[in-house]
């Protein structure tokens, strides 16, 4: 065995309060799976509020609907990597697609992910591209013209019955894309809350609260995106599109908050087997990401901003200022969340008689700089897919502002 | 010639094509352990007798020597915990490994109340999470009972560690795949008893066959007192315990 994990390992053990089994010694899973629920989550609340826009035709959040696709897929091409480098045997990943135990919450991945990547999403980009990409593909210079037209298929019909049709394409996409994004980040839930050995985890509310949390950061990381990227483009924030989605915001954390309080007073009050040891988990080794940066700063004080901008007539400017500090801390709070889901449940004993601790790795394949790294990977490609994918500066895109 | 419409049908034919042919192939080459061995004759369980262990940890040695387990203390398919429950209620549990020993705790006899020792392993489920959970189906329920893991298909995901109640399973290091008790299933196959059984001083764990009315076990199961651990998981483990006392978990 390899000194370096031996010398980790003795470090843990003397970490140890009160009595794990001792295979319980080495924690799991890490800082990357900690990534992986975060990523989905993005991708899920970032496509959900793409398509209220479609299902529901508001007009006011028209201007960040590509935006939201782009992240979606920008951040599901990054998503199956945390969970990639994770395994003992990357290379022997492909089994879950060629024969996956389909008793298994996990074997699902594979296919969940494919289905949402290809039928929904990618579709859905693709109708909504397609005239423009006929149009840039005839105005744009070498090598991009050909792209163009290789991305749209060489598809050249841009009349009105064609533009209708990729339309009509689009809201039926959008049909089926919410329950699949809705089945995307339930189903990572499932994962967590179908695991009756850990009380942390045991939950039929996981899946509920990781899609509800999912919506919140990914509608924050829309409303981060528009507010920086628009105004890099030229394109100036849209206020009305910003109070509107922020209001969504507002009621999507309101709900996240109230199934949160939900599990939490449950468990209170039926104060099982597991509630002592849980209790010494939150209020010791989880105290600061739980109380303090999920709950206080990831909601609570991003909720009384939310409020105190509804009610106070501020000017734009400040109204700016704020949503952009909640949207910051809700992030923040909400990858507090799957740390404390993740990293939570693996703290405590299935014996329910002792801690351990986490100590991240910094350089190592499952540590800090890759995850970093992971996280800012996505934030690349849509750099590129804006760049190649104009969100804005469109004709379409006006007219439907307009 | 083959037109794009025709290519891409059969292209959504030959990947689920694919994975039922290796399924069936693995299945062609899954045979018989030992020649003449039956497993559908079998059904195997283990009797942990709580009153005779004397905590020598002399198992977890021979099971550390027999099937190569890594010799850190962060790693065991079977262990020995020894629980110490004092006057006023309070509950000491230690696992006591060799490595490990620190002695140097307070407890005086006159604080203890009772104190025993539970050697833990696999409890082989007839209704396995780790099973249910492995994306690949690398663990896997065999005939005879005993829940294993094929190290050639596990991708390391390690959603089984998670999964199992009783914190048997580990992540090899030397294989970074998920290991943990196979009853010995290579000696057992034979007729041979798993190496924990054969070097234990006291017979405190009980080996035998299910299925068949004059073994050891069956007669254990009669004649004690028995229970399993986290019943209310409904896991139903094949190792069942003599004399288990309510403070176990």
């Amino acid at each position: 065995m390899n000194p370096e994990l031996a010398q980790r390992l003795t470090e843990h053990l003397s970490e140890v309060t009160g009595f794990i089994y001792p295979n319980e010694v080495e924690i799991q899973w890490g800082i990357l799976v900690v990534v992986y629920p975060y990523i989905t989550g993005l991708v899920a609340g970032a496509f959900i509020l793409a398509s209220l826009v479609q299902l529901f035709n508001v007009k006011e959040v028209q201007p960040t609907y590509r935006l939201a696709l782009l992240t979606a897929l920008a951040f599901l091409l990054i998503a199956p990597l945390p969970l990639l480098l994770h395994l003992g045997h990357p290379l022997r990943s492909y089994e879950i697609f060629l024969t996956p135990q389909l008793k298994s919450a996990m074997a699902m991945f594979g296919f969940v992910y494919l289905w949402y990547l290809m039928a929904v999403l990618l579709l859905e980009l693709w109708f909504e591209y397609r005239k423009d990409l006929v149009l840039w593909s005839k105005n744009a210079g070498f090598p991009l013209n050909s792209i163009y037209r290789v991305l749209s298929f060489f598809s050249t019909d841009v009349s009105e019955r064609a533009v209708a049709f990729d339309h009509k394409a689009i809201r039926v996409i959008t049909l089926i894309g919410v329950p699949s994004a809705f089945l995307l980040h339930g189903y990572v839930g499932f994962i967590f809350g179908s695991v009756k050995a850990n009380p942390w985890w045991g939950s039929v509310l996981m899946p509920l609260v990781f899609l509800m949390s999912a919506i919140v950061s990914g509608i924050a990381l829309v409303i981060f995106l528009y507010m920086v990227v628009a105004p890099l483009k030229g394109e100036g924030v849209d206020m009305r599109c910003l109070d509107k989605i922020t209001s969504y915001l507002f009621y999507a954390v309101i709900v996240d908050f109230t199934l949160e309080v939900l599990d939490f007073i449950h468990r209170l009050y039926q104060s099982e087997e597991s509630i002592k040891i849980l209790s010494r988990l939150v209020m010791d080794k989880l105290f600061v990401s739980l109380w303090v940066i999920q709950v206080l700063l990831g909601m609570l004080v991003p909720l009384a901003v939310m409020v105190a901008v509804k009610s106070l007539k501020l000017t734009e400017e400040l109204r700016r200022l704020f949503y952009f500090a909640s949207v910051i801390l809700i992030q923040l709070g909400i990858f507090a969340t799957r740390w404390n889901v993740v990293i939570g449940g693996q703290l405590f004993s299935k014996s329910f008689r002792g801690l351990t601790t986490y100590k991240m790795e910094v350089v190592g394949i499952e540590g800090l700089f890759v995850a970093i790294a992971l996280l800012i990977a996505p934030f690349i490609i849509l750099t590129v897919f804006l760049k190649i994918f104009p969100a804005w500066e469109t004709e379409s895109a006006h007219e439907a502002i307009s | 010639m083959i037109d794009r419409r025709k290519f891409l049908k059969r292209a959504v034919f030959f990947i689920p094509a694919v994975g039922l042919f290796r399924r069936l192939a693995g299945d062609a080459q899954a045979k018989a352990p030992v020649a003449g061995y039956d497993p559908s004759n079998h059904l195997y369980g283990m009797g942990i007798d709580i009153d005779k262990c004397i905590g020598c940890g002399r198992c977890v040695e021979a099971c550390k020597t027999e099937n190569n387990v890594p010799k850190e203390p962060f790693f065991f398919r079977t262990w020995v915990e020894r629980y110490t429950i004092k006057k006023d209620d309070s509950v000491e549990v230690e696992n006591i490994d060799v490595r490990l020993r620190k002695r140097g705790d307070t407890t005086t006899e006159a604080d203890v109340l009772r104190s025993f020792f539970v050697p833990k392993l696999c409890n082989q489920c007839q209704n396995p999470p780790c099973v249910q959970v492995c994306p690949v189906g690398a663990t896997f329920s065999t005939e005879d009972g005993v829940v294993l893991v094929d190290s050639n298909r596990c991708i390391g995901c390690r959603y089984c560690i998670q999964a199992c109640p009783y914190g048997a399973r580990f992540l090899n290091p030397e294989t970074k795949t998920a290991d943990k008790c196979t009853f010995c299933y290579h000696r057992i196959v034979k007729g041979l008893l798993p190496a924990c059984v054969e070097v234990c001083p006291t017979q405190a764990r009980v080996f035998g066959d299910l299925k068949s009315m004059a073994s050891r076990l069956v007669r254990f199961k009669r004649m004690k007192r028995i229970t399993v651990l986290k019943a209310h998981l409904n896991t139903e483990p094949k190792v069942v315990y003599g004399n288990l006392d309510g403070e176990v978990r």
